[in-house]
C-alpha cells in the first residue's frame, strides 16, 4: 500500500515538473503578450496542483494536509483570476494581440509595445 | 524524488526571470512575477520536504495570499493610470 502511494506521488511530482516546464518554456518563446498568459497561466495552475498532489500523498495524516489543501483551493481559483485580470488591463492599456508575422508587435525589427497614445503615431509614421 | 521536483522549480524561476528582464511590456513582467511568486510558494513547500521542517507550509500558505493581492494591486495602479479621454476642466 505505500508503494502504491509512493508509485503515485512519483508520478505526480514528475508530471507537474513536466507541466511547470512546459509552460515556462512557453513562457520564454512565444511571440506575443496574449499567448504567453495562455503558457503561463495554464500550466501555471496545473503544475502547481499535480506537484502539491504529489506533496499531500507524501505527508501523511497531519495538519499540514490541511494546509496543503489551502493552498491548493486557492492557487486553483486565483490563478486563472489573476491570468483573466491581466489580459483585461492589457487589453484596457491598449496592447494589441499580434497579427501575423509580427514577433511582440514589432513588424521588421522594431521592439516597442503599442499603446494607444503611440499607435497614431505609428500610422502617420508608415503611411 | 524532491530534488527532481526542486531543479524543476528551479528552472522555472529562472525563465520567468529572464522574461521579467526581457519582456517589451511591463505587462509581461507582471505575469513572470506572478509566476515567480507561484513558483516561490512551491519552493517553500518542498524545501520544507527537504529539510525534514513541515512547518514551512505556514510561510507558503501566507506567500501565495501576499502573491495574489500584490498582482491584483498592480494591475489596478495601472487601470487608473492610463490616460483616458482629455479630462473634462471647466
Amino acid at each position: 500500500m505505500s508503494m502504491l502511494i509512493d508509485i503515485i506521488s512519483w508520478l505526480a511530482i514528475l508530471g507537474g515538473s513536466f507541466f511547470s516546464i512546459t509552460g515556462a518554456v512557453g513562457l520564454f518563446r512565444f511571440p506575443d503578450f496574449y499567448s504567453r498568459t495562455h503558457a503561463a497561466g495554464m500550466t501555471d495552475t496545473l503544475g502547481v496542483l499535480l506537484l502539491l498532489f504529489g506533496l499531500m500523498l507524501q505527508n501523511g495524516w497531519d495538519i499540514n494536509l490541511a494546509k496543503y489543501v489551502f493552498i491548493l483551493m486557492f492557487i486553483y481559483f486565483t490563478s486563472p483570476t489573476a491570468t483573466h485580470a491581466l489580459a483585461k488591463a492589457a487589453m484596457h492599456g491598449g496592447l494589441m494581440p499580434a497579427v501575423e508575422g509580427e514577433i511582440d508587435g514589432e513588424i521588421e525589427g522594431e521592439v516597442e509595445s503599442e499603446l494607444d497614445s503611440n499607435r497614431d503615431e505609428k500610422d502617420k509614421a508608415k503611411s | 524524488m524532491f530534488v527532481a521536483a526542486m531543479a524543476a522549480i528551479i528552472v522555472v524561476m529562472v525563465l520567468a526571470l529572464v522574461r521579467a528582464i526581457l519582456g517589451p511590456s511591463e505587462y509581461d513582467r507582471i505575469l513572470a512575477v506572478n509566476k515567480f511568486g507561484t513558483m516561490t510558494t512551491m519552493f517553500i513547500c518542498v524545501i520544507g520536504f527537504l529539510t525534514g521542517r513541515p512547518d514551512f507550509v505556514d510561510i507558503a500558505l501566507v506567500y501565495v495570499l501576499v502573491n495574489f493581492v500584490g498582482t491584483i494591486a498592480v494591475l489596478r495602479y495601472y487601470e487608473y493610470s492610463v490616460p483616458k479621454n482629455d479630462s473634462q476642466d471647466n
